[in-house]
């Protein structure tokens, strides 16, 4: 069967496509070359004016796993309180909703899938799997409908790497490690959060900086940094290093972000959520915005990429593995209530729900130095869209984000509502810069699937799966953003006028690269004498994502 | 009759008898059955499981049926509902996967037979939420543990074996210091460590407790207490105990709130968590609530990812709702006009009820009244695969097939129970 979407305007950042009309073929779920005059087409979607691109990649968002279930637990008033909310959105900057819309920061699994699609997006990456909890991560995912899935998983907290480092292992021991806990956790990449911070605040430690060591180990998370990141790099997996810096959400802390971008020496890293790691001291307040300096040195490093983690107004929950932080910050809870766990000398998570609010100070300040960042950041390939939902905001406000991003009278208008202090302390108004569909694109497709190494998707080149969303080109981004006219998942129709018409199961993106089976005989002592699991219940198969029919794991080859 | 495929070659399996959810078990079963690393819990479970025929047929109304009837019989019953509960829950994840999928289009009320205690530890953590720990966190870390209420072996028997006797820990700490507030006492005694060490036991009754757990906080938070007895207990051994909690390096609070059967029990758990809260200000603790059984955390958590809410929660017109006091099963017993009945762990017997009644689980299942539907069901971690939550939810572990059986899975019950429903409105 061929399916032809005829005279769309195509945005395909990836092939350098910038607004050029073009027809797309689609057979088998995949993009083809254009047939042969004798082969019958099957259906057309006359798709004259409108915007098409591939279906968006959200690469840095909760939706899956133990701390998010905790905070579905946590706030049960969220889902009851939602048909009330719907109807008084007087809060300029609360997000937008479509009329399906969980307005609440923790959906279902159900909903997230259908939020997700029906806003565009195809795939959503889980940023922080303990791998001691990833098989809850991969059943939660599994039984979100729409979206491909995928996950980075947690080192750098547990003992068994710290250990290691303290004992200086050789780089290959620690490589063949990183691979095993990929294999086994069905990961698609590494992430580090708080570097050595969550395992130091089981210790007693409040605070870590960057070359401060952890007093059990006397390892510092530069080290940790320096070692993860090369394991990534030797390893030859496409995504970088995902670094949740030190010093989350503490006034100076861009000074560590700073430093950490020097500590891979070179090697590629991600930092995420950059928003929460870009302040400075300055100001009455001691709360200031040190985006200018954050932007400038991303724009220097190359090898730096980064997510923003935009926050805007209203109420959601911080859910983060960052026990240390979290646990510091508890007291801003709002309401205030607070969840820490010390988890298996792996991980630890801490959850605090938080309303952010456009007269407070220093949230005002958030919400601008997120866009400053977004705004000075020159290359949109290495600066991504997200708000670290729902930690910022529930991903269900991205077209309000796109339109603050793309449209500068409405971005300014919005700015002069804010806390007035936090006007004085930005330069957000003299940023004229307005974001083009094509670096949209950029931002949520081409440059996420490039990131992660995706390869047959964020993308319109044959061969490319048929994930695909079309919009009409409207003056206003939020309303053209928040609802789609079509969407496409493998070459299907499954969302119509921002409605979801067929439910689909997406795929689960991984990456496996070689290594030593070898690693296996430490680390089945390990277990033996100090874990309360077996090895062998650790490690979670193919068949248990894909035996109820619905799932199934694809593996991303390694980077060329 | 060959009741297992396995017979003298260990199998190593996972323990699905408590919340531990022990994984470094093995089962032979021949010449008798035995379990390597077995408690007397788990032995019990896998005695039981085994013995159980892997033919039992489906009852209707008591007389022997075809799987397929029972199916259409219950199918039945849930399509003429308007307001059916669906309780006990005895399940492991797949199994509440599904059931959670047929309460959507049947409008049910979901609660778990243990939810009571489940209850408490929510109410406590969506109020002003909490600081835990998980086992291997305790087996490294731990130097003081207290239990409140219970002496923890009752219902979870390898815990101190396990988790505080162990030889081995990654930091060498000393051989953690058990303290048993209000346990019963004649079994708290008995915890004395391999290396001699008795724990020491602060006798109390559960009703006191909250008044014992105040006066804690009061002390940890520099109050002078105007007495020199709180609760029948000298306040030299709370003030002792308290400096005990402040010198630990990681100090671990356990309780059980299904023991506290006590009204407001959510009240003094919440004085429990404010006194790891408080001691958490200068050094590090922790507290762990310990669960039931019959797979509480895992219904607990699939419910939670699946509706958006834990258990006690029900579907109206396809919309999940959550109250944890009018869906319990007691109240709505007076307001369901069906109930399905679930247990497929222990042969729990479904409530006395007047509406129609589906019972589908453990095959030893006797009603003391016959319900109209009875299906036989596998035993998750015996007759059929499963996946389960450990007590801390930080861990989900696969439970195995252990013999060969024709009973079929809870799961794949409610799938075609599901089937049948979606026949009757599209026919």
């Amino acid at each position: 069967m061929i399916t032809l979407l005829k005279n769309g305007r195509i945005y395909d950042p990836a092939h350098h496509k910038n607004g050029v009309i073009e027809d797309i073929y689609i057979r088998n779920g995949r993009i083809i070359t254009k047939p042969a005059e004798t082969e019958k087409v099957d259906q057309t979607f006359d798709l004259s004016g409108k915007v098409v691109m591939a279906g968006a990649i959200d690469m840095h968002s909760h939706i899956g796993g133990g701390k998010i279930n905790i905070a579905r637990m946590m706030l049960p008033e969220y889902q009851q309180k939602q048909a009330q909310e719907l109807k008084s959105l007087s809060e300029p900057e609360a997000h937008i909703c479509t009329p399906h819309c969980s307005h609440h920061a923790t959906p279902s699994t159900t909903d997230t899938g259908f939020r997700y699609i029906e806003m565009g997006y195809t795939a959503a990456f889980e940023p922080a799997i303990s791998p001691v909890n990833a098989r809850q991560a991969h059943l939660e995912m599994g039984d979100t409908p729409m979206i491909d899935k995928g996950g980075y998983a947690m080192l750098g907290n547990d003992d068994y790497f710290l250990r290691m480092l303290a004992a200086n292992k050789d780089q290959k021991a620690i490589n063949d490690y990183v691979a095993w806990i990929l294999h086994a956790t069905q990961a698609i990449g590494i992430k580090v959060v708080n570097p050595g911070g969550i395992n130091a605040f089981k210790f007693n430690q409040r605070r870590l900086d960057l070359d401060e060591n952890n007093v059990h180990y006397q390892v510092s998370p530069r080290e940790i940094l320096q070692s993860l990141s090369r394991a990534v790099h030797d390893l030859g997996i496409a995504k970088p290093l995902h670094v949740h810096c030190n010093n989350l959400g503490a006034a100076g802390n861009f000074a560590t972000t700073l430093d950490t971008m020097s500590a891979s020496s070179g090697l590629p890293m991600h930092l995420t959520h950059i928003q929460f790691h870009s302040y400075g001291t300055e100001g009455d307040k001691k709360f200031s915005s040190a985006a200018a300096q954050i932007a400038e040195a991303l724009n220097k490093n190359k090898h730096i990429t980064a997510d923003v983690g935009q926050i805007l107004f209203g109420q959601t929950v911080t859910a983060s593995g960052d026990a240390m932080m979290q646990h510091l910050n508890a007291k801003h809870a709002n309401p205030k209530k607070s969840v820490i766990m010390d988890i298996e000398c792996d991980a630890g998570c801490g959850v605090l729900p938080f309303k952010y609010r456009d007269q407070n100070y220093v949230n005002a300040l958030q919400w601008a130095i997120g866009l400053e960042l977004f705004l000075s950041v020159e290359d949109p390939w290495r600066i991504f869209l997200t708000t670290d939902h729902p930690n910022g905001a529930p991903f269900t406000s991205y077209p309000h984000l796109i339109r603050l991003l793309m449209d500068k009278s409405f971005r300014n208008e919005a700015f002069a509502k804010l806390n007035l202090d936090a006007q004085a302390m930005s330069n957000l108004t003299s940023l004229d810069r307005e974001y083009s569909l094509y670096e949209i694109a950029i931002m949520t497709r081409a440059g996420a699937s490039k990131l992660i190494g995706l390869n047959d998707r964020g993308h319109l080149g044959t061969g490319a799966a048929a994930d695909i969303t079309v919009y009409t080109d409207q003056a206003d981004r939020e309303a053209m953003f928040a609802k789609p006219d079509y969407v496409f998942k493998n070459g299907e129709l499954v969302v119509k006028n921002g409605s979801v018409v067929k439910v689909v199961w997406g795929v689960t993106h991984t990456a496996k690269p070689a290594f030593d089976m070898g690693v296996e005989k430490d680390l089945k002592d390990y277990f033996d004498r100090y874990q309360t699991m077996q090895l062998d219940n650790f490690k979670i198969s193919d068949d248990e994502i894909s035996s109820d029919g619905r799932g199934q794991v694809v593996v991303h080859k390694n980077k060329l | 009759m060959k009741n297992t495929n396995h017979d003298a070659v260990p199998t190593s399996t996972t323990c699905p008898a408590c919340g531990l959810l022990c994984d470094d078990i093995s089962l032979s079963t021949a010449p008798a059955l035995s379990v390597r690393n077995g408690c007397a819990k788990g032995i019990r479970f896998f005695e039981q499981a085994l013995k159980t025929p892997i033919t039992a047929t489906p009852l209707l109304a008591g007389k022997p049926a075809s799987l397929e009837d029972a199916i259409i019989a219950a199918a039945e019953i849930l399509s003429k509902s308007r307001q059916p509960l669906f309780a006990g829950l005895g399940t492991e994840v797949q199994g509440m996967r599904a059931i959670v999928r047929l309460a959507e289009k049947t409008n049910a009320t979901l609660d778990h037979m243990h939810s009571e205690g489940t209850v408490s530890n929510t109410r406590t953590m969506q109020n002003g939420g909490w600081l835990t720990t998980t086992l291997s966190e305790i087996k490294n870390r731990a130097d003081v543990i207290l239990a409140v209420g219970t002496d923890i072996t009752g219902s979870h028997p390898r815990f101190f074996e396990k988790l505080a006797w162990n030889t081995d820990n990654l930091f060498n700490k000393p051989t953690p210091e058990l303290i048993f507030l209000g346990a019963p006492v004649e079994t708290a005694q008995a915890h004395i460590a391999p290396d001699g060490k008795a724990p020491t036991i602060i006798p109390a009754e559960t009703a006191q407790l909250p008044e014992v757990i105040n006066a804690l906080n009061a002390l940890l938070n520099g109050k002078k207490l105007n007495t020199d007895i709180v609760a029948d207990i000298p306040l030299q051994a709370l003030t002792a105990l308290t400096e005990k909690l402040k010198a630990a390096k990681y100090a671990v609070i356990v309780w059980s709130a299904s023991a506290l059967k006590i009204p407001h029990a959510e009240l003094t758990i919440q004085s429990i968590v404010q006194l790891v809260s408080k001691l958490n200000e200068s050094s590090r603790a922790a507290g762990l609530p310990l669960n039931s059984g019959d797979g509480d955390s895992s219904v607990n958590n699939v419910s939670t990812w699946l509706t958006g809410y834990p258990t006690r929660s029900r579907y109206q017109n396809g919309m999940p709702e959550y109250d944890t006091y009018h869906f319990s099963t007691q109240k709505q017993l007076g307001s369901c006009d069906a109930v399905m009945w679930i247990s497929t762990f222990n042969p729990y017997d479904a409530p006395e009820t007047k509406v129609p009644t589906i019972v589908i689980g453990h095959p030893d299942i006797k009603s003391g009244h016959t319900p109209d539907v009875f299906i036989p069901a596998g035993i998750p971690g015996v007759d059929h695969a499963g996946l389960m939550f450990r007590m801390d939810s930080s861990i989900t572990l696969p439970l195995k097939k252990v013999r060969d059986s024709n009973l079929p899975s809870l799961n794949e019950v409610i799938a075609k129970i599901e089937a049948k429903l979606l026949n009757e409105t599209t026919a």
